[in-house]
């Protein structure tokens, strides 16, 4: 147990790392072990001070969050903003997914990227990230939660693009920074609304004041909280901003488990659980937040049904599970969305390293006979099985959980959130259509997870003969935190076990401090009796009928390895090419923006206008004058007189006047 | 004020005005620069003959002012007639519609 007071030695570890790594990374000589050593480490003990600090909350739970103000960052006026970090329950939870999860994520990379030229650049970036997502989820009030925002993005970009010299790959970490970059205006915008109408950006100050200086419902709440949602969106790829999490898949893998899964693309449920109580006070965008969550959820299930690179199966699923979260925080059911945001990243982040195993495997399986094929197409699998065992089981684990069978932790987090959704029906009609979304989505996601099990590791392998035997399962560097994952998938429901299986909704009341401001004005009851029972069989049986289905429907066709498959047609297509939505982005607003930029903006304005009239124009307007002065100098001395002669008359007659 | 208490004061400003008017006529139309030299002493002694004129009226404070304009011609033609010298001997004429170097 250690006091609160000590919390900033969890980022400050983290950060020392980053400068170490850095620094190692500039050197030409690689510094495999002593990175190996400083990169997960420094996470370790930025755990170990978590854990003690959440000890600590845990024997003595308070009602007032810890604030613990580093530093005054910006004394402007009656502005004063603190560096300041707030420890309370919601951030005690969210400083041990991310811390724990992190070093899972960090012992998993000694594995995978040891044979990376960049290793200590790597960890590096790593590092950094950590640091900054612990600045989000620590921030005392919205700017430094927003320097942590903004920075978890930077990492993003920089991981995405980690591998820079393919360009699709820079180019997909551009995407994500952009797209990001839509969402974070809609955060800025909203800090300006809080300070105008509240006066203050402390979380703290904004629960105390908000229920007095807004009416509930009024249209400033519903703009703040819409706007705040539109960062969300982007931090958290929810429709329509969505679209650069698939393509983040382009980083290497254990940066998808932690980044694009765990814990950076969780910032949205987060800050909406942090501002509870504004998303409470605004039914309609509460409405809206579930709405899109719902639809995102059903949109990226069906996505997912036809994706072939195990990644970007992955990537939609995360999608899809993230507008999951946002039904749930949208429903005012705060805990149960940090609930799955919980559960999703023990089992995300297991799936994610479980295809990071297996990449690897096919990777250094094609690396050993000089192949060219596709390491991540799961046409290329098959019956892994009997090569990576350990792997196939975790995944299978993670698989029961996602598609949320009891009584793994998935169930009872998905659970609580489709019955919060359906619990809010009553009020607002609209939230039977949500959960209607969800349910459908949960049975999309059993089926295709049922397929990208049996495509990867069942059936008959199509790798390639040559290949196969080359093909063998992770170290225990890399196995090892799958094991540990593998639990977590397993137990994570213990947290907030439900009344009808003897729980007590521990997380629940666990947060109940934090989310009691929103409560005053939303809160859920969620069903009990006949009607929990009835809400709870059926998402068990739309789960595991999704599996059995996914199984049947995948084993049931003979799979072509991908450089034989034919190509696509019809519905599959258009769900293969997702769409279409990057194509139609593309028509719609960057052709138009582009454009714009390069024949009114750049030919027009900028060398048109700026250039043209402005620089060269001044510049010829005073040749140009210059040129008529030198034309009066004759060099005829008589011309001079006249003119002297003619000056000094008009003197004189001004004087005789 | 009249002819009694300044005895030929308007018989000398109406030279001195003829004699400037001269001078300047010359300096415009004259080319030779020596000839627009002389014109210029003209034009100032002119002028002198407008101070000694006027004196009989505002006291010896004009008569004073013409020993400072004969000093300051005397040092205008010695320097005035050096450069002349000076371009003759560089272009071998005296002429000013030849000496146009400052055309802009």
């Amino acid at each position: 147990m250690i006091a609160t007071q000590w919390i900033w030695l969890a980022v400050a570890l983290p950060l020392a790392g980053f400068l170490v790594n850095g620094a190692l990374a500039l050197r030409r000589t690689p510094a495999t072990r002593a990175v190996s050593i400083i990169g997960p480490g420094v996470l370790l003990g930025a755990f170990a001070v978590s854990l003690g600090v959440t000890l600590g909350l845990l024997q003595a739970p308070p009602h007032e969050p810890h604030i613990v103000r580093l530093w005054s960052w910006m004394p402007v006026g009656s502005l004063q903003i603190d560096l300041a970090f707030q420890v309370d329950q919601l951030s005690a939870v969210m400083l041990l997914v991310v811390t724990g999860v992190g070093s899972l994520i960090h012992l998993f990379s000694v594995g995978y990227m040891r044979e990376d030229p960049g290793y200590a650049r790597y960890f590096a970036y790593l590092n950094l990230f950590v640091v900054f997502m612990l600045v989000l989820v620590l921030g005392s009030n919205l700017p430094v939660l927003f320097i942590g925002w903004e920075g978890v993005g930077l990492c993003s970009y920089l991981l995405i693009g980690f591998w820079f010299t393919e360009k699709a790959n820079a180019d997909a970490g551009k995407k994500a920074f952009i797209m990001n970059r839509i969402g974070d205006f809609g955060v800025l915008v909203a800090m300006f609304l809080l300070w105008r109408e509240l006066g203050t950006l402390e979380f703290a100050r904004i629960a105390d004041v908000a229920p007095e200086a807004l009416t509930a419902g009024g249209a400033v709440v519903t703009a703040v909280t819409l706007f705040l949602f539109l960062g969300c969106t982007g931090k958290s790829a929810q429709i329509p901003l969505y679209t650069w999490l698939p393509d983040a898949m382009a980083g290497p893998t254990p940066v998808s488990a932690l980044i694009h899964a765990a814990t950076m693309v969780t910032a949205g449920v987060y800050l909406v659980a942090r501002t509870n109580v504004l998303f409470a006070m605004a039914p309609l965008s509460s409405a809206v937040v579930a709405g899109v969550g719902a639809v995102t959820a059903l949109f990226a299930a069906t996505i997912a049904l036809r994706q072939y690179d195990i990644k970007k199966v992955l990537a939609y699923s995360t999608v899809s599970q993230l507008g999951y979260m946002f039904v749930g925080v949208g429903s005012a059911a705060f805990t149960a969305g940090v609930f799955h945001l919980v559960t999703h990243a023990f089992f995300k982040a297991l799936l994610f390293l479980g295809s990071g195993s297996v990449i690897h495997a096919m990777h250094h399986a094609y690396h050993a006979t000089h192949s060219h094929e596709d390491a991540q197409d799961m046409r290329n699998m098959g019956g892994l099985r009997h090569h990576l065992p350990v792997t196939f089981w975790l995944m299978a684990i993670a698989t029961l959980a996602i598609a949320g069978i009891p009584p793994l932790s998935g169930f009872f987090s998905k659970d609580e959130i489709l019955a919060s959704a359906f619990a809010r029906g009553a009020e607002m009609p609209a939230y039977y259509v949500f959960y209607a979304f969800g349910v459908i989505a949960a049975f999309l996601t059993a089926f295709y997870m049922a397929r990208l099990m049996v495509m990867t590791f069942l059936g008959e392998n199509r790798t390639g003969t040559e290949e196969r035997r080359h093909l063998h399962e992770a170290p225990w560097i890399m196995t090892g935190p799958l094991v540990v994952l593998g639990l977590l998938s397993v137990i994570g429901g213990v947290i907030n076990l439900p009344t009808f299986v003897g729980g007590h909704h521990w997380l629940e009341s666990w947060l109940e401090p934090v989310t009691a401001a929103g409560a005053a004005f939303a809160a859920v009851e969620l069903p009990h009796g006949r009607t929990e029972l009835f809400l709870v069989g059926g998402a068990v049986l739309v789960g595991a009928v999704g599996l059995i289905l996914g199984y049947r429907a995948t084993r049931a066709r003979r799979i072509p390895p991908a450089r034989e498959a034919p190509a696509d047609t019809g519905l599959a297509l258009v769900l293969n090419r997702k769409y279409y939505v990057d194509e139609i982005y593309d028509a719609v607003v960057v052709r138009p923006l582009v454009w714009l930029s390069r024949v009114v903006l750049w030919k027009g304005v900028d060398e048109g206008v700026v250039d043209g009239a402005a620089v060269n124009g001044s510049a010829r307007l005073s040749r140009g004058l210059g040129w008529l002065g030198s034309r009066l100098q004759t060099g005829q001395v008589g011309v001079y007189v006249v003119l002297f002669l003619v000056g000094a008359l008009w003197v004189l007659r001004a004087v005789i006047r | 004020m009249d002819g009694a208490l300044a005895p030929l004061l308007g018989p000398a400003l109406g030279l001195s005005a003829i004699l400037f008017s001269l001078g300047v006529a010359g300096v415009l139309l004259r080319r030779n620069v020596i000839v627009l030299f002389v014109c210029i002493e003209l034009m100032l002694n002119a002028v002198n003959l407008t101070f000694v004129a006027l004196a009989q009226l505002h006291g010896a404070s004009g008569q004073v002012m013409v020993f400072f304009v004969m000093t300051v011609a005397a040092a205008e033609a010695a320097v005035g007639l050096a450069i002349i010298l000076a371009i003759f001997r560089h272009k071998q004429s005296v002429d000013l519609q030849n000496i146009n170097l400052l055309r802009g």
